[in-house]
C-alpha cells in the first residue's frame, strides 16, 4: 500500500481541471487560434483527468467497504480537515463524472462559438467541483465543494442558454441555495454534538434523536431539492431546458447525483432512526415523482423538457430504493444512477445533435428524421430503450434491483412504482415515434444530415456502455458491493436496535 | 520601557499618542502650505497609519490596562485596530482620485481620516463609559465632516446635516442610557458594571436598552439605520468606502465588547435586544436591497444585512460567537473595501457612473474587473468556498451552539434572499449586452482591488491566519 500512497492521486483527479483551467485563461486571445486552443486543452485535460482517474480505479480494493485513497490535511481548525477518500460508493460517481467530461467538452465543439475560452473554464471548474463533492470526508469541506458548484452552473446556463436562460439560472441558484443553507445548520449542530466534521467519525457517532430528525429534514431540503424530487423539482425541466447541451448533460448525468450519494453518504449512516422514520414519506414522494411526473412528460411538447421529467421520474426510484435500507434497494439505486448519468447524459447529447441542425427543441418541428439519419435513429434508439428501462439496457438493471429491493420492505409503494415503468415506456415511445418514425413531410428537415464523426464520437461509447452494463452490469455493482454491504449492515443495527426498545417499552 | 504620566503607563496608549501626534504635525504642514500639499499630506497620513499600525502590533503580549482601567489594549483591541487602520489607509488610498481633482484640493480630508481612526482606537480600547463617549464624538465628528467634503455638492451636504442630526440624537441616546447605568450601578467602568449587574433590575435594563440604541445607530442596524442609505449615496464614493469599513469595525468592537464585558451577568437581557435588531437587519437588508437602482444605495441595505448577519454571533453570547464576529468583520471589510474600488472605477469618459444598469456587459468590455466584482457579489451573498462564507459559518456556528435556531434559520433564509439582488448584478455583468467600456483603471484601485480580490478569492486555502488571530482575541474577552 505504501506506494499507493507515495502521491495523492484522488488530490490530483480532483484538482487537476483546475490546471488545465488556468492554462486556458493563460492563452490570451479571442480569435480563432486561441478559440481552438481552449477547446483542445479542455479536452486534454478532461481525458487525462479520465485517464487518472482510472488508476483510482486500478488501485481501487473492491473487497474493502470502508474508505480508500485517504488524504488528510490540517485546514480550517483542528477539528475540520482537508479530508479527502473513496469508497464503493463514491468511487463510481467520481468516475461517472471524470468519463462524461470529455463528452461534454466535445458536444460543444461547434456548438458554442461565444466566448469559448469563459465555456472551457467554467466547465473544468466545475469538474473540479462535482469530483470534489464525491470524494470529500469532511461535511465543511463537501459543503464547500457542493455549493460551490452552484457558481459555474449559474453562469452556464446563464450566458450560454436559451431565450429564458435568466430566469433558469435565478430559479436553479436559489432554489438548491434554499436548500442548502438550511443543510449548512445541521452540519454545524452536528459539528457541536460530535465536535467534529469528519464524515467516517460522524458515521459512527450515535447523534441523539431528537437532533436525528431536524438534521435529517434539513439535509433532505438540500439533497431534496438537488435531486430533485416531487413537489421541489419545477426548477429542473426549465435549467434543463434553457441551459446547453453540454450543461444538461452535467446537470442530468451528474448534478442530480449529487442529491442520491448525500442521501447515501449522510441521511442513511448518520440518522438512521430519522431514516426509517421518515422512509413512508420518501416512498411516497418518490412514487407520486414516478407516476406524477411520467404523466407530466406525457405532455410536453419540448423534448428536453419531457427527458427532464423524465430525469424526475428516475430518480423516483432511486430515493425509493435507497430509503428501502436493503442490498438490492441501495446497490439497485447506486446502479440506476450510474446508468441514468450514462442515458440521459446521452439522451440530452442526442437532442444537441438535432438542436444544432435545426435550432428548435420542439418535437411538432421533427418527425421523420429516420429517413435522413439512420444511425442518429439507432443510436438514438437505444437510448430510448434504455430510458424505459428494457431489459438488456443498463437502464433495466437498476429499476429493476430498487423495484426488489422495495418489494421487501413495501409492497405498496412497489406496486405502484411498477406502473410508472409502463409509463415510462408510453412517453418515450412516443417522443421517439414522434421525432424519428413517420413521414419526413417538414421542408426544414429535407436537408437534414446524419451525424457526423465528431458527434459519433460521443455517443457511441455511450452505446456500448449502456449495453454493456445492461448485460453484464457486474463492474459497477462489484465496485460498490463491500461498501453498501457495511451501509446496510450498519443501518440495519442501527434501526432493529430501535425497534428492539420499542418493543421492550 | 516605562513612560508614565501622574502615575499611569503610558505605554499602551502609544500608537494612540504617535497618531495624535501625527495628525496635528500634517495639519501644521498642510495649515501652512495650503491646498497644494494635499497629495503629499494624504501620503504621509497613509504611512503614519502604517507606523501606528505596527507599533499596535509591537506593543508587548498580554493585556495592558491602564488610566485607572479605563483604557484596555488586549489581543482583542489590537485585532480590531489594526484591522479599522487598514481600513482607514486603504481608505485613503482610494480617495486620491477624489482628492487630486482641483475643485476638491482639501487636505483636511486626511486629517479627518486620521483623528476619526484616533477615535476609533480609542473607541476600541475604551474600558469604560466616558472612555466609550469619548471615542465615539471623536470618530463620528470626523465623520459628519468627511461626509460633507464635497461642499458643492448639494447632496452631499444634505448627507452631511442628516448624519450629524441623527448622529447627533443617537448620542443623546447612549448618553441617557449610560447615566441610566450610572446611576444604577454606581460606576462607569466595564468591569465595575459587570459585577454590580447581576440582576437585571428595571433601571439598568431601561439603562441598557438606550446604551445599545446608541451603539445600533452607528452599526447601522434596523430600526436605527435609516440615515444609511441617504448618507452612502449622498456622500463621495471614497468617505463612504470609507463609512462601510472602519468605522463599522470599530462600533461593532465597543458593541461586542460592553455586551460581554459589561454585561456578563445579565446576557439574557441584551440577547433578546440584539436578536431581534439582529433578525431585523438581516431580512431589511435582504428585502429592501432588491429594489434599488443605484449601486451606493444598494451597498447601505448590503452593509445592514451584513451587519445583522455580524450580530448574530454577539447574540449567541459566547466566545465562538465573539470569534465569529471578529472573522465576519475583517472578511467583511476586505469585501466591502473591493467592491469600492470597483465602484469608484466605474467611470465612462471621466463622469462616474453609479446605478446598477451601468454595470451591464462589464464581463465583455472589463473581464477582470467583472470577475472579481463577480467573486465579492457571490462572496457578499456567502457562497462558498469564496471568503464570506466563511465569515457565515463562524458567526452561525456560534449561533447554533447557543441554541439561537430560530435566529440561523432566519439568518440563512435571509442570506438566500440576499443572493438574490447580488446575482442581479452577477446577470447584469455576464448575461447582458455592453453599454461601453469603463475609463482605465487607476493603479492604486487597482492595487487594491488586486489585494482584496485575492484574499476574497483564496481566502479557503489557507484561512488558519485569521481564524486563529480571531480566536485569540475573542479569548481576551473572557
Amino acid at each position: 500500500m505504501a506506494s499507493v500512497m507515495t502521491w495523492p492521486v484522488l488530490s490530483v483527479v480532483t484538482f487537476l481541471p483546475i490546471v488545465g483551467a488556468i492554462l486556458i485563461y493563460l492563452s490570451r486571445g479571442d480569435d480563432e487560434a486561441a478559440q481552438g486552443n481552449a477547446r483542445w486543452i479542455a479536452l486534454w485535460t478532461t481525458l487525462i483527468t479520465f485517464a487518472v482517474s482510472l488508476i483510482l480505479v486500478m488501485r481501487f480494493d473492491p473487497s474493502n467497504g470502508d474508505f480508500q485513497f485517504v488524504e488528510k490535511a490540517p485546514w480550517l481548525a483542528a477539528t475540520i480537515n482537508y479530508h479527502m477518500g473513496v469508497d464503493g460508493i463514491s468511487l463510481p460517481f467520481v468516475i461517472l463524472t471524470t468519463a462524461l467530461m470529455p463528452f461534454c467538452i466535445l458536444c460543444s465543439w461547434k456548438s458554442v462559438t461565444n466566448r469559448v475560452r469563459e465555456y472551457m473554464i467554467a466547465f473544468l471548474f466545475l469538474e473540479t467541483l462535482m469530483i470534489g463533492t464525491f470524494s470529500a470526508l469532511d461535511l465543511v469541506l463537501f459543503y464547500l465543494f457542493f455549493e460551490g458548484g452552484l457558481i459555474p452552473m449559474f453562469l452556464i446556463i446563464g450566458i450560454w442558454g436559451g431565450p429564458r436562460r435568466v430566469y433558469a439560472a435565478f430559479k436553479f441558484f436559489l432554489y438548491t441555495f434554499l436548500g442548502s443553507v438550511l443543510m449548512l445548520l445541521a452540519i454545524m449542530a452536528l459539528y457541536w454534538n460530535a465536535g467534529t466534521t469528519d464524515i467516517p467519525t460522524l458515521m459512527h457517532t450515535a447523534v441523539p434523536r431528537n437532533l436525528q430528525t431536524w438534521a435529517w429534514l434539513a439535509f433532505f431540503a438540500s439533497f431534496a431539492v438537488k435531486m430533485p424530487m416531487w413537489p421541489v423539482h419545477t426548477w429542473l425541466p426549465d435549467a434543463h431546458v434553457e441551459a446547453p447541451t453540454a450543461g444538461s448533460v452535467v446537470l442530468a448525468a451528474i448534478l442530480l447525483k449529487m442529491g442520491g450519494y448525500g442521501f447515501l453518504r449522510f441521511s442513511l449512516p448518520m440518522f438512521p432512526d430519522a431514516s426509517v422514520y421518515f422512509a413512508p414519506m420518501v416512498w411516497t414522494l418518490s412514487v407520486i415523482a414516478i407516476v406524477y411526473t411520467s404523466l407530466v412528460a406525457l405532455m410536453q411538447e419540448d423534448i428536453k423538457k419531457l427527458i427532464a421529467y423524465s430525469s424526475v421520474a428516475h430518480m423516483g426510484y432511486v430515493t425509493m430504493g435507497i430509503f428501502a435500507g436493503t442490498t438490492q434497494g441501495v446497490s439497485g439505486a447506486v446502479f440506476q444512477m450510474v446508468s441514468h448519468g450514462i442515458v440521459s447524459g446521452a439522451l440530452f447529447l442526442c437532442v444537441g445533435v438535432v438542436y444544432d441542425r435545426l435550432h428548435t427543441r420542439e418535437i411538432a418541428a421533427y418527425g421523420g428524421l429516420v429517413n435522413r439519419m439512420p444511425i442518429y435513429a439507432a443510436l438514438f434508439m437505444v437510448f430510448t430503450m434504455a430510458n424505459v428501462g428494457l431489459p438488456g439496457t443498463s437502464g433495466f438493471v437498476g429499476e429493476f434491483l430498487t423495484l426488489i429491493g422495495t418489494f421487501k420492505v413495501s409492497i405498496p409503494t412497489a406496486t405502484f412504482a411498477c406502473a410508472g415503468v409502463i409509463l415510462s415506456a408510453a412517453y418515450a415511445l412516443w417522443l421517439y415515434r414522434k421525432v424519428v418514425f413517420g413521414e419526413l413531410t417538414k421542408p426544414a428537415l429535407q436537408g437534414i444530415k446524419d451525424i457526423t464523426f465528431r458527434e459519433g464520437l460521443v455517443l457511441v461509447p455511450l452505446v456500448v456502455l449502456t449495453i454493456l452494463f445492461g448485460v453484464y452490469p457486474k463492474p459497477v455493482l462489484d465496485m460498490s458491493a463491500a461498501s453498501i454491504q457495511l451501509l446496510v449492515n450498519n443501518y440495519a443495527a442501527a434501526t432493529s436496535a430501535v425497534k428492539a426498545a420499542a418493543l421492550l417499552q | 520601557m516605562t513612560i508614565t504620566t501622574a502615575g499611569y503607563s503610558l505605554l499602551p496608549v502609544l500608537p494612540e499618542l504617535t497618531l495624535a501626534v501625527g495628525a496635528m504635525a500634517l495639519l501644521m504642514i498642510g495649515a501652512f502650505n495650503g491646498p497644494k500639499v494635499t497629495g503629499l499630506v494624504t501620503t504621509l497620513a497613509v504611512c503614519l497609519l502604517v507606523v501606528v499600525g505596527a507599533a499596535e502590533i509591537m506593543l508587548p503580549a498580554g493585556k495592558h490596562v491602564t488610566f485607572a482601567g479605563s483604557f484596555i489594549v488586549d489581543d482583542y483591541a489590537r485585532f480590531l485596530k489594526v484591522l479599522a487602520i487598514i481600513a482607514s489607509a486603504v481608505t485613503l488610498i482610494l480617495s486620491r482620485e477624489f482628492l487630486g481633482d482641483q475643485s476638491r484640493r482639501i487636505f483636511e480630508y486626511a486629517i479627518l481620516v486620521l483623528l476619526s481612526t484616533l477615535g476609533m482606537m480609542v473607541l476600541i480600547s475604551a474600558g469604560d463609559l466616558i472612555m466609550l463617549y469619548l471615542g465615539l464624538e471623536l470618530m463620528s465628528l470626523s465623520l459628519y465632516v468627511v461626509a460633507a467634503s464635497n461642499r458643492d455638492n448639494a447632496k452631499s451636504t444634505e448627507a452631511g446635516l442628516k448624519y450629524f442630526v441623527l448622529g447627533a440624537l443617537s448620542s443623546g441616546m447612549l448618553l441617557y442610557g449610560a447615566s441610566m447605568v450610572y446611576g444604577f450601578t454606581g460606576t462607569v467602568s466595564f468591569a465595575g458594571i459587570a459585577a454590580e449587574a447581576r440582576t437585571g433590575n428595571i433601571g439598568l435594563v431601561f439603562g441598557l436598552v438606550f446604551l445599545l440604541a446608541g451603539l445600533c445607530f452607528k452599526v447601522s442596524a434596523v430600526p436605527f439605520h435609516m440615515w444609511t442609505p441617504d448618507v452612502y449615496e449622498g456622500a463621495p464614493t471614497p468617505v463612504t468606502a470609507f463609512f462601510a469599513s472602519a468605522p463599522k469595525v470599530a462600533a461593532l468592537a465597543v458593541f461586542t465588547r460592553v455586551a460581554l464585558t459589561a454585561f456578563p451577568g445579565i446576557v439574557v437581557q441584551w440577547q433578546q435586544v440584539v436578536v431581534f435588531v439582529s433578525l431585523a437587519s438581516m431580512v431589511l437588508g435582504s428585502f429592501a436591497a432588491i429594489g434599488q437602482t443605484n449601486i451606493k444605495r444598494l451597498m447601505a441595505y448590503s452593509s445592514i444585512g451584513h451587519m445583522g448577519f455580524a450580530l448574530v454571533g454577539l447574540a449567541a453570547g459566547t466566545q465562538e460567537g465573539a470569534q465569529g464576529v471578529l472573522v465576519y468583520i475583517a472578511i467583511y471589510v476586505a469585501m466591502t473595501l473591493g467592491t469600492f474600488a470597483i465602484i469608484l472605477t466605474m467611470k465612462r469618459n471621466g463622469q462616474p457612473v453609479e446605478t446598477i444598469k451601468d454595470f451591464a456587459g462589464l464581463s465583455r468590455t472589463n473581464p477582470i474587473i467583472a470577475f472579481f466584482f463577480a467573486m465579492f457579489l457571490f462572496s457578499l451573498a456567502g457562497v462558498p468556498p469564496l471568503a464570506g462564507f466563511f465569515g457565515k459559518f463562524y458567526v452561525f456556528m456560534a449561533a447554533i451552539k447557543s441554541g439561537l435556531f430560530v435566529l440561523a434559520v432566519v439568518g440563512v433564509l435571509a442570506s438566500v434572499v440576499g443572493a438574490f439582488y447580488y446575482l442581479s448584478i452577477v446577470k447584469l455583468m455576464y448575461f447582458d449586452e455592453p453599454v461601453g467600456k469603463l475609463d482605465s483603471m487607476r493603479v492604486e484601485l487597482r492595487t487594491v482591488l488586486a489585494v482584496a480580490g485575492v484574499f476574497n478569492v483564496l481566502f479557503f486555502v489557507y484561512p488558519a491566519p485569521l481564524v486563529n488571530a480571531a480566536s485569540f482575541a475573542a479569548k481576551s474577552l473572557f
